[in-house]
């Protein structure tokens, strides 16, 4: 006869061991280093940082390593170690205008001042499994390589374009001198929100929309996107330009009277020129959605773009149709270490609410046997 | 020239999956603008970026083909570019930038200016194959008023346009009627391109390939731009010549020069761009 | 010889024992307005379905003349066919005018899109049309390019009606056209339909859970309950002289007015 025993904490250590028995798969294969994960795996680290809110390539690479590659789980942890670090400041906001880019593409004109930039791009590969990358090409002189996140390919650009070019002028304030497009909304007066400390309230103001779409599931956001090209809340989108590179990020200092530069790091950010509005006695004119991102992380920050401008529906007087344009629905479910939390309580005992059911269940199937007399 | 793919079949696609994609193409010619759906296959180029466009040209292709590809009328552009070397690499194929030269032209967005010719094949790449998508989402619905030709709510869409406008506010992807039956979407195209649809001497097909759906234009069919009697159909027109061949009567593309945003406006064929210089240069 | 312009027999449609539509015997005879009340659940709203050809018989015949003389069977017309009918011969006014406009198209739009449907083509004749029709129903056509959804829901209502006798059709079906409406506001559109339906010499069949509305608008009533009709006759012979003991209690629920 089966008897229920309660082995818990049993139960759980030995689930732990095989976990990291697991993780560490064969140990006659050499076990990952952060370096490599920070190298040769950047994108993914691009992806836990943002979506864990946290800008630190080594942190994020051990939490990819620990997670098995699990990049939600990853994010899990960066965010769960991010919680626990005292706040020194609040930094100025950055300035991507002056972004030493480093791939910079406008689908709105065939060229622009300063030039198509492709940079390190996937777009263009033909996308065929590439064996020769299957056979480990161990070259001594690769690996003495000190190279960090993407510096190399940064350091290989500076040098080509550093003087030439140092920042490039943005797309849309071409089209912004003319009036045909709407201007970026000015500088936040008051400090935002911060969704870290906060709750999300609704409505949310745009700032903090952005923020809980930087911090949202790139899957989640990108089929959100996807869908307002399929005509459920269409807004005519143009990638007006989408530009990453290197920015500095600054602090003020009180006790300095200035901002003090911290250090530079990579974004990527995405200038989206949507349908116009107007017509009547107003010129019409193009609306635009916005999305930043820390590294190279152009899908969600195309995706963000996409689905900043479906939510402004309301602002812009358009009528909510489409679960895109939904706030409540699109930022109460965007964030994926709440989504999956809820979703993964399910394998957490019911027992006693299952119970209570059960005995209902068996009871109104009895009355409905026995009818009254 | 490209080193030729061993591992795979010639240009890319399988036999059956070739076979397949053509019955469906010949469906589709012998019910213009009808919209065939097809089993359409995983390319290794993104969706959106011409897997439609590319499974038709893979479906049709022989050995003795010469393909052009263009993107926004460029030959040079990234996207063609890519699409032409891998059919460089997967088939074998020549390759030509000449309208004239080419027995195949994959397109995105544009029209050749140089007028086609019987025996050419215009393969236009789809991101949405359905005109009404944006009027009515749900496919089901769709359907029934394509089968039951109910197509007021075009002119309902273009009624809007004028109401609040003045005029007929859609500039590229302007729906069209194909042989007096089927509401077809043109690829966004500019409507600029859209008279080069009628009675064109050469076989238009369309492939659609994340929504997965072929449609075609055989030669000389009649292909009509929806409009009103009084707010006819018209096509963009540009206040300058072409800056580097002079053409007036050739799509214009708008180049941002410098910071000060001076503007420069050139063909956006550059193939006819190039010949017209040549004409010029005697 | 007058013949009607829609003649029902036998039409049922059982989703469950007495609940539906069954055996339903109809004329529906020119510029006639015909109320079908009852309460909830009497099968009235299923029977307005049935009529309008948006759901078919599982037995009975029912046949439509249109202004062109020409006979209709409802039952085994194509779905082409009835589609066609009910954008031209037909009108069809939703109790919620959510169902029946489109509210991101203007009123004009709205009102336009069944000529457009027919083949109009002419910007001008159809917003001529549309100006027409915005003043017949009271509304003012300086409205012309808003959206319904800045509408009052009485305002609504109107627009839903104009956008359905555009083309001029023989027969408008209403499935309770004032339910939701402020009284006052029910009164004036009221007055509205009594006096469209005078000038266009429009049939009408009306289904209302509201006896103030059916005995205002028809000139005929028939009662139904548990899927049946179990009373008919002229709205003041119906409501003033009730047969059935069931339609005796509706009239009785409602307050007399002169």
């Amino acid at each position: 006869m089966y008897v229920a025993v309660k082995g818990g904490e049993k139960a759980i250590a030995e689930a732990h061991a095989l976990l990291a028995e697991l993780r560490r798969g064969d140990p006659d294969v050499a076990e990952l280093s952060l370096d490599q994960i920070q190298n040769q795996l950047s994108l993914a680290v691009d992806r836990v940082m943002n979506e864990g809110s946290l800008f630190d390539t080594e942190l994020a690479a051990l939490a990819i390593k620990q997670a098995q590659g699990d990049l939600i789980e990853a994010i899990f942890l960066l965010r769960a170690y991010r919680t626990t670090l005292p706040r020194h400041g609040v930094s100025t906001p950055i300035e991507t205008t002056d972004m030493r880019v480093l791939r910079r593409i406008s689908a709105t004109f065939k060229d622009v001042p300063g030039g198509q930039i492709l940079g390190p791009t996937y777009d263009y590969t033909h996308r065929l499994l590439d064996f020769a990358l299957a056979v480990e090409a161990m070259d001594e002189t690769d690996w003495d390589h000190d190279a960090h996140h993407h510096d190399d390919a940064l350091e290989d650009q500076d040098t080509e374009t550093e003087e030439a070019s140092p920042t490039l002028s943005r797309v849309l304030s071409l089209l912004e001198r003319e009036g045909l497009v709407e201007q970026p909304p000015s500088a936040v007066s008051t400090p935002s929100v911060d969704l870290t400390r906060e709750p999300l309230d609704f409505p949310a103001a745009r700032e903090t929309r952005l923020q809980a779409l930087a911090r949202g599931d790139e899957g989640y956001l990108l089929s959100l996107a996807y869908s307002t090209q399929r005509g459920y809340g269409r807004t005519h989108p143009f990638a007006g330009e989408i530009r990453s590179g290197v920015v500095m990020l600054h602090c003020p200092v009180e006790e300095l009277g200035y901002a003090l530069p911290l250090g530079e790091f990579l974004v990527t950010e995405c200038d989206m020129i949507n349908q116009f509005q107007g017509g009547g006695d107003l010129e019409p004119t193009f609306t635009r959605g916005y999305g930043l991102q820390v590294g190279l992380s152009e899908r969600k920050a195309m995706s963000m773009a996409l689905v900043d401008r479906a939510l402004r529906a309301d602002e812009l007087d358009e009528e909510r149709l489409s679960p895109a344009q939904d706030e409540e629905f699109v930022l109460a479910h965007c964030d994926n270490v709440e989504a999956w939390g809820f979703v993964s309580h399910l394998k957490l005992p019911h027992y006693v609410d299952f119970q209570s059911e059960l005995a209902l269940i068996r009871a109104l199937r009895q009355a409905a046997e026995t009818p009254d007399a | 020239m490209h080193e030729t793919l061993t591992d795979y079949n010639f240009a890319y696609l399988d036999e059956q999956t070739k076979r397949m994609i053509r019955r469906g193409l010949l469906k589709a010619v012998a019910v213009p603008g009808l919209q065939i759906p097809f089993g359409g296959r995983e390319m290794p180029l993104p969706y959106g970026w011409g897997t439609g466009g590319i499974q038709v040209t893979a479906a049709v292709i022989g050995p003795d083909d010469v393909l052009k590809v263009i993107d926004q009328g460029a030959d040079d552009t990234t996207n063609a570019v890519s699409i032409r070397a891998f059919f460089a690499k997967t088939a074998g194929v020549a390759t030509t930038e000449v309208t004239t030269e080419a027995t195949l032209i994959q397109t995105r967005h544009r029209i050749p200016e140089t007028a086609l010719t019987s025996g050419q094949i215009l393969i236009y790449q789809v991101p949405i194959p359905e005109p009404l998508r944006f009027i009515e989402p749900r496919e089901t619905e769709t359907r029934k008023m394509h089968a039951l030709s109910e197509y007021g709510v075009m002119h309902v869409k273009l009624y809007e346009d004028i109401a609040q406008f003045g005029q007929i506010a859609t500039s590229y992807a302007y729906p069209v009627l194909v042989n007096g039956r089927y509401v077809m979407d043109p690829s966004p195209i500019p409507k600029f391109d859209n008279p080069k649809m009628h009675q064109n001497p050469a076989l238009q097909l369309f492939g659609a390939g994340r929504e997965k759906r072929l449609y075609a234009v055989p030669p000389y069919t009649d292909v009509v731009s929806l409009d009103f009697e009084d707010h006819p159909f018209e096509v963009q027109s540009w206040d300058s010549p072409c800056g580097l061949c002079g053409s007036t009567d050739s799509f214009l593309d708008e180049v941002v020069m410098d910071d000060a945003g001076t503007r420069l406006f050139i063909c956006s064929d550059t193939d006819y761009c190039r010949i017209q210089r040549e004409r010029a240069d005697g | 010889m007058v013949e009607p312009i829609l003649s029902a027999r036998g039409l049922t449609r059982e989703y469950a024992p007495e609940q539906g539509c069954l055996e339903v015997d109809l004329d529906v005879w020119p510029g006639e307005v015909v109320g079908i009340v009852g309460e909830s659940g009497s099968g009235k709203s299923t029977l307005l379905r049935l009529l309008s050809g948006q759901e078919r018989p599982d037995a009975g015949t029912l046949s439509f003349t249109d202004r062109a003389g020409r006979q209709h069977d409802l039952v085994r017309v194509s779905e082409s066919a009835i589609r066609q009918l009910q954008r031209t011969a037909f009108g069809i006014v939703h109790q919620n005018p959510r169902d029946g406009l489109r509210l991101r198209i203007s009123a004009g739009g709205n009102i336009g899109e069944r000529l457009m449907g027919v083949g109009a083509r002419h910007y001008g004749d159809i917003r001529a049309q549309a100006v027409h029709w915005l003043s017949h129903v009271e509304i003012d056509p300086a409205r012309i390019d808003d959206l319904p959804r800045y509408f009052s829901g009485g305002m609504q209502q109107r627009l839903q009606i104009a956008r359905n006798l555009v083309t001029n059709p023989g027969l408008v079906f209403m499935d309770e056209p004032t339910g939701g409406l402020d009284v006052s506001v029910q009164a004036r559109l009221l007055d509205t339909l009594k006096r469209l339906v005078h000038d266009l010499g429009i049939s009408v069949v009306i289904v209302t859970h509201d006896m103030g509305v059916a005995r205002l608008l028809a000139d005929r009533l028939l009662v139904m309950r548990f899927g049946r009709v179990i009373e008919t006759g002229l709205t003041d012979q119906v409501l003033d002289d009730p047969q059935a003991a069931y339609t005796q209690q509706l009239v009785a629920s409602i307050l007399q007015v002169s």
